[in-house]
């Protein structure tokens, strides 16, 4: 019985960092949209080479951490202020205690952050994802190791089985490979 | 990028050869190379020495949660503590574990920023560390509050008691601060073992230990449009562990500064702290690290001498800033003209007059923390692992007992000596804290065993080949160098 199998793509191997960021480049410049490289170690000017822009991972890190000042200065001065409004330790109860309160609202904002930038990586990079095309692909499981990938999807508009397959032999890659989805 | 570095550069720079950098993986080892060796001290089978170490281990372990048993059911009566003396060996030993905690964090957090490559192939095993050192730390506050079972109104945990925690209390900060400490360098530490995680799923043999790294790994695949987010989400990591972890012996210290007594009341102490802190953590980064080195001769050319070295240079800095601090404190005390902080200083701690029931444990302090790492000048002497051992076994000690200094003699004989009561601990005490090096030690181990302890994907990107513009066909020296 013939099986049906759907094609997620074509995989290339490439023998070292350098040729994996001149072939991403010349991918880049062929003006494929759907397709990513596969390192053990994030290669220095790989964003680039790929048209990709800086990460704007930083934004929901920042809007994190303004909640946690945010919430740290509710928690500290709504009691102070409002609910228990007593003099401890000689201190005023209104805003004039802020400088105590300096250390509850840095520890907030920076675990606020913190727990921000962790999400944020989970949600950006859509983790966890225990299942992926590409681990179809036996040999991708060098690219933890020492190998260096590049994957393109059937989903690109420029992709075709035959013509990408000699692009990516042309560009110097070996073991190139149908993945299948 | 690629252009330039092609293009032949006007004028060839020559780097004498005694200028050149030393390559941070030594042998010139492949990428390969790197993870094999890593992975192999989890994938091979448990070496006797480990069972040995962890069967003395765990059971000292075992004895200090016993002792905490102990002191939580019949309350801190066990202890030495008295009317006078109201924090003694619990809080030494909490400020003792978190300050070694610090090494870690200064390794993956401050040497990153500040573009330290060879903290590569030690930050995951001092990250480690410092977790199983707040992990200890955090024993003695929680059981020294009396009523363990009600620590939680340390937490705003609005409850019909009425009780509020008291925001202006450093007390309270410090538990803000230590709990942070710990949470973030909990995600920055898993953070960075994701893609090593991703390695030992890929090389893992059985089904087991796939699935459980594979689990843990979250589906991780070394894809550049994961690296570019993961890359900004490690600088932010280290971008905010960098103040934090300034902050939390600063607000430690703040539990002492921000009180009257002499020896305490001081503005020094936040900064004091923290040198003290990075100084006593690498003691103990080094502590662990040597043994563990000699045990896995495999990892030999990731962390060289060089490294060592390196950590040598960080104690003798850090010591020398603490003994700065000693001796100002012995300055002001003589300066500032307040009878009782003179008295702490000349009477209890340096034991003039024949006063200074605890005299003994400051001269133990300054031999530890100034005088034994001055040996760090000598440069044979910080590439020689016996010697190094031996004086960060000192500044271990040492930076012990300037805790005890710090509480102890402030506190036995402070204003009124109607007052004064001498403290000694009881044997509860003695063993709780030597219980905490069993746990210490015994996480540590099952770190070893279950975890990659250097952060391979880390050590990759500093050898020459992970350079995109590097050319295999120029010789190694030359690929140091660039």
């Amino acid at each position: 019985m013939a099986e049906y199998k759907k094609v997620y793509g074509i995989g290339a191997e490439f023998n070292s960092a350098a040729d994996l960021l001149h072939a991403a480049e010349k991918v880049r410049d062929e003006k494929f949209t759907k397709w990513d490289v596969h390192t053990p170690f994030p290669i220095h000017g790989m964003d680039a080479a790929m048209g990709l822009g800086k990460s704007w991972l930083s934004t929901p890190v920042l809007i994190g951490g303004a909640i946690g000042t945010l919430t740290a200065a509710l928690l500290t001065f709504v009691p102070s202020w409002f609910i228990y409004p007593m003099i401890v330790h000689g201190k005023p109860f209104n805003w004039a205690t802020l400088p105590a309160f300096f250390p509850i609202f840095f520890e907030l904002t920076v675990l606020f952050s913190a727990f921000s930038t962790v999400f944020a990586l989970l949600i950006m990079n859509q983790l966890p994802k225990w299942y992926h095309p590409v681990f179809n692909w036996d040999r991708i499981k060098k690219a933890t190791d020492d190998g260096f990938f590049i994957v393109i999807e059937c989903r690109d508009p420029k992709f075709s089985e035959t013509k990408t397959r000699e692009f990516l032999e042309g560009l110097g890659g070996t073991n190139v490979t149908l993945i299948q989805d | 990028m690629s252009e330039n570095s092609q293009a032949a550069p006007a004028v060839q720079l020559k780097t004498p050869p005694e200028l050149a950098r030393v390559p941070l993986v030594t042998n010139n080892r492949s990428l390969g190379w790197i993870t094999d060796k890593v992975s192999t001290i989890v994938e091979e089978r448990t070496g006797r020495w480990w069972w040995i170490a962890f069967l003395i281990c765990s059971p000292i372990a075992l004895m200090g949660l016993c002792c905490v048993i102990y002191q939580i059911s019949n309350g801190v009566g066990v202890w030495g503590e008295n009317k006078t003396v109201g924090w003694a060996w619990d809080i030494t030993n909490f400020v003792f574990w978190i300050g070694i905690g610090h090494a870690g964090t200064l390794i993956s957090a401050i040497l990153f920023l500040t573009r330290q490559k060879w903290r590569t192939s030690i930050n995951r095993a001092a990250e480690a560390m410092t977790l199983f050192a707040v992990v200890c730390a955090g024993i003695f506050p929680a059981i020294h509050v009396g009523r363990f079972w009600m620590a939680w109104f340390l937490a705003p945990i609005p409850n019909s008691y009425g009780i509020w925690p008291n925001f202006r209390s450093p007390l309270l900060w410090d538990v803000f601060a230590v709990s942070t400490y710990f949470t973030v360098s909990v995600l920055f530490w898993y953070t960075g073992l994701v893609p090593d995680l991703a390695t030992l799923r890929d090389r893992a043999r059985g089904p087991i230990a796939r699935f459980i790294y594979g689990v843990f790994a979250l589906g991780w695949r070394g894809s550049n449009r994961q690296w570019r987010h993961y890359e900004m989400a490690y600088l932010l990591l280290a971008g905010l562990s960098t103040p934090l972890v300034l902050s939390v012996h600063s607000v430690v210290s703040f539990d002492f500064a921000t009180s009257i007594l002499p020896g305490w009341h001081t503005t020094i102490f936040p900064p004091y702290f923290v040198a003290g802190a990075i100084f006593g953590g690498f003691a103990m980064v080094l502590t662990i690290m040597l043994p563990a080195r000699l045990l896995y001769t495999q990892i030999d050319d990731l962390i060289t001498r060089q490294h060592v070295d390196k950590m040598a240079k960080i104690i003798l800095l850090t010591g020398t800033i603490v003994g700065y601090a000693y001796l100002m404190e012995l300055f002001i005390a003589w300066y500032g003209a307040n009878p009782y902080e003179k008295f702490t200083f000349f009477n209890a701690r340096l034991g003039l007059e024949g006063k200074g029931w605890y005299a003994w444990s400051y001269y133990v302090m300054m031999f530890c923390n100034v005088i034994s790492p001055q040996l760090f000048w000598i440069k044979s002497m910080r590439t020689n692992y016996v010697a190094v051992f031996i004086v960060c076994m000192f500044v271990n000690v040492g930076m012990w007992f300037e805790r005890f200094v710090i509480i102890v003699t402030s506190l036995a004989q402070d204003f009124l000596p109607s007052s004064w009561r001498h403290y000694s601990p009881s044997t509860t005490e003695i063993l709780t804290f030597v219980g905490t090096f069993g746990i210490f030690l015994t996480l540590f181990l099952l770190f070893m065993r279950f975890l990659p302890m250097i952060a391979m994907s880390e050590v990759k990107i500093v050898t020459p080949q992970a350079d995109p513009h590097h050319h295999p066909e120029t010789s190694p020296e030359a690929a140091a160098n660039h």
